[in-house]
């Protein structure tokens, strides 16, 4: 039985703006610890920016702007005396493209660790493994741990950049569209992986596959518009949508 | 039936067709006469110099007057002139292109101030960098040490290689600043936001990532930079460069010789220019093979650097 259900992270009015562009309005969600949740919609619809606003990523855009509120167990990581870095450090995140750094691919898993000072060696080395273990890669590279992380395939490289967000044992990992560079095969791996590790983390993944979402989840939010437009648990949301836009988008008639 | 009909296309008029070989014809001769050029004027100095290039001639200093012997300490005075403007340049363009790519929001008023200064240099005639170089650094700033530091006799406060490689620096500043910004911003933003997601502070994501990332960038801003020093004779007339020394610089103080400015000695300054032609032409070719090989041995380094960035 999973634990019980307890938010893990809250918005509330959360607003998003590109310059005059209004990309998030008035998004108030609670998602779950230790669940799936998952966000679906059209391209442009907001559920990138909503991802990236829940570990201050969006900060980098300059002419991004975000007001309301995103508290992760209990506090606000707007708040002005909030570390960013902290924040990032609890909230890992996978990209959409698999991003290595052109490094061995053991250095890739340990350059978090590093970030907070020397590790002794034996520590680093079991650290490493342990991620690799946990990202279901450890047998296809622990031969070659100190072989260039870009002689691995695309597939490889994304699990590898998963075994780096958890490294630094993060509490959510955030997923941009992990899968979507992948082939079906690799698709299938890192979707098992997804189903393994919600026992330790909240996981929330962005995707516009709806099989995905419904193969992974177990919440799952519709944004249309910049709005996030139903919220539920996955098997209602996709049986028995309430609202007429979300019906739509799932039965394919737009999007 | 029109005749469009019947062909499928219209057939283009002798007039268009004209047109397309007349532009084809003016850029292929625009482009055969640069290729010429650079041939011809590498070719004829190569013919003329290289048989007076001799071992003799490239470490010996000159004798008589300019007329004879080698050109040793002006290779020497060049080489140490430009590693001095190499030292003193790059760290300071480096660490401005810094902060212009990563630090700078990129509409404040300071970050545009300090982009509208980089232009105007790069804009400014070299000969005003040489007066620029004769007032501020000598004067000002050599004549201040002098008496900050209380010396009885004129140490700083003369033309020297330190006021020159610093002259030839802020002349180089731009070079390097424009192009290891743009090494900086093309590092992905990927893989900034990658470093910054497992928890990176800002410094650590530039110096782990950006940095190595654009190494070979800011190399070949400094080889940029290096060339164009090297080359550039206007801007050190007044700051330290000698006529005829033949002994070679002792330090930071001394004055020294230099491949170009000697060049403009002997074809303009000798008792007899007929008899140094061998001279200019020899001089000539170790000025253009100093600036090739400097040019060659960063874009080594830079291709060795980029490999080792892929294997490991």
């Amino acid at each position: 039985m999973a634990p019980a259900l307890e938010p893990k992270i809250r918005t509330f009015e959360l607003n998003v703006y590109y310059g005059y562009k209004h990309a998030l309005q008035d998004v108030t969600v609670d998602i779950y610890a230790n669940r799936v949740t998952a966000f679906i919609g059209p391209s442009g619809c907001g559920k990138s920016t909503f991802l990236r606003a829940l570990n201050r990523m969006n900060d980098l855009i300059p002419s991004a702007r975000t007001t309301g509120r995103v508290e992760i167990d209990g506090n606000n990581i707007y708040d002005p005396s909030v570390d960013v870095v902290e924040v990032r450090r609890r909230v890992g995140m996978v990209f959409q493209q698999s991003v290595v750094f052109p490094k061995s691919i053991y250095e890739n898993v340990a350059f978090g660790l590093r970030l907070n000072g020397r590790i002794p060696k034996a520590e680093l080395d079991e650290l490493v493994e342990h991620s690799l273990r946990r990202a279901a890669l450890w047998e296809e590279v622990k031969d070659r741990l100190h072989h260039s992380a870009l002689e691995l395939s695309g597939g490889q490289q994304q699990r590898l950049c998963i075994a780096r967000a958890i490294a630094v044992n993060p509490e959510i990992l955030l997923m941009d569209e992990p899968c979507s560079a992948l082939d079906p095969i690799s698709t299938a791996k890192i979707e098992e992986l997804i189903d393994e590790l919600k026992s330790q983390y909240t996981i929330v993944i962005v995707t516009h596959n709806m099989q995905q979402a419904a193969r992974v989840s177990d919440y799952t939010g519709f944004f249309y518009l910049g709005r996030l437009i139903e919220y539920n648990r996955t098997r209602e949301l996709f049986t028995n949508p309430q609202r007429k836009e979300t019906e739509d988008y799932i039965t394919g008639r737009f999007g | 039936m029109s005749a469009r009909a019947q062909y499928g296309f219209a057939p283009g008029g002798v007039e268009k067709r004209l047109v397309g070989v007349v532009a084809v014809s003016v850029t292929l001769i625009a482009a055969l006469c640069i290729v010429g050029l650079s041939i011809g004027l590498l070719g004829h100095f190569t013919l003329e110099g290289l048989p007076h290039v001799t071992w003799e001639f490239l470490t010996q200093p000159p004798r008589n007057n300019n007329t004879e012997g080698g050109i040793f300490p002006a290779i020497y005075g060049t080489v140490l002139l430009v590693l001095l403007m190499s030292i003193l340049g790059v760290p300071i363009g480096t660490i401005t292109a810094l902060y212009l790519s990563e630090y700078a929001r990129e509409d404040s008023p300071f970050a545009r101030a300090v982009r509208f200064a980089v232009n105007t240099l790069a804009g400014i005639p070299s000969i005003v960098f040489g007066l620029f170089g004769l007032g501020f650094f000598v004067q000002f700033v050599g004549k201040g040490m002098d008496r900050m530091l209380g010396h009885e006799q004129i140490v700083w406060g003369k033309p020297a290689l330190i006021w020159a490689a610093a002259t030839l620096a802020v002349l180089t500043l731009p070079v390097v600043i424009v192009s290891v910004e743009e090494a900086l911003r093309s590092v992905p933003r990927l893989l900034r936001e990658a470093a910054l997601a497992v928890g990176a502070t800002r410094w650590q994501m530039i110096s782990r990532v950006v940095l190595p990332h654009a190494l070979p960038g800011i190399l070949t801003g400094s080889i940029l930079a290096v060339s164009r020093g090297a080359g550039e004779v206007a801007p050190i007339l007044f700051v330290g460069v000698v006529y005829s020394l033949p002994e070679l610089p002792k330090g930071l103080t001394s004055q020294f010789m230099e491949l170009g400015y000697h060049l403009f000695v002997l074809s303009t300054q000798s008792p007899d220019v007929e008899a140094t032609k061998p001279l200019q032409y020899a001089t000539t070719v170790v000025l253009l093979l100093l600036t090739f090989a400097l040019n060659l041995t960063a874009i080594l380094i830079r291709s060795r650097i980029r490999h080792i960035q892929r294997v490991s």
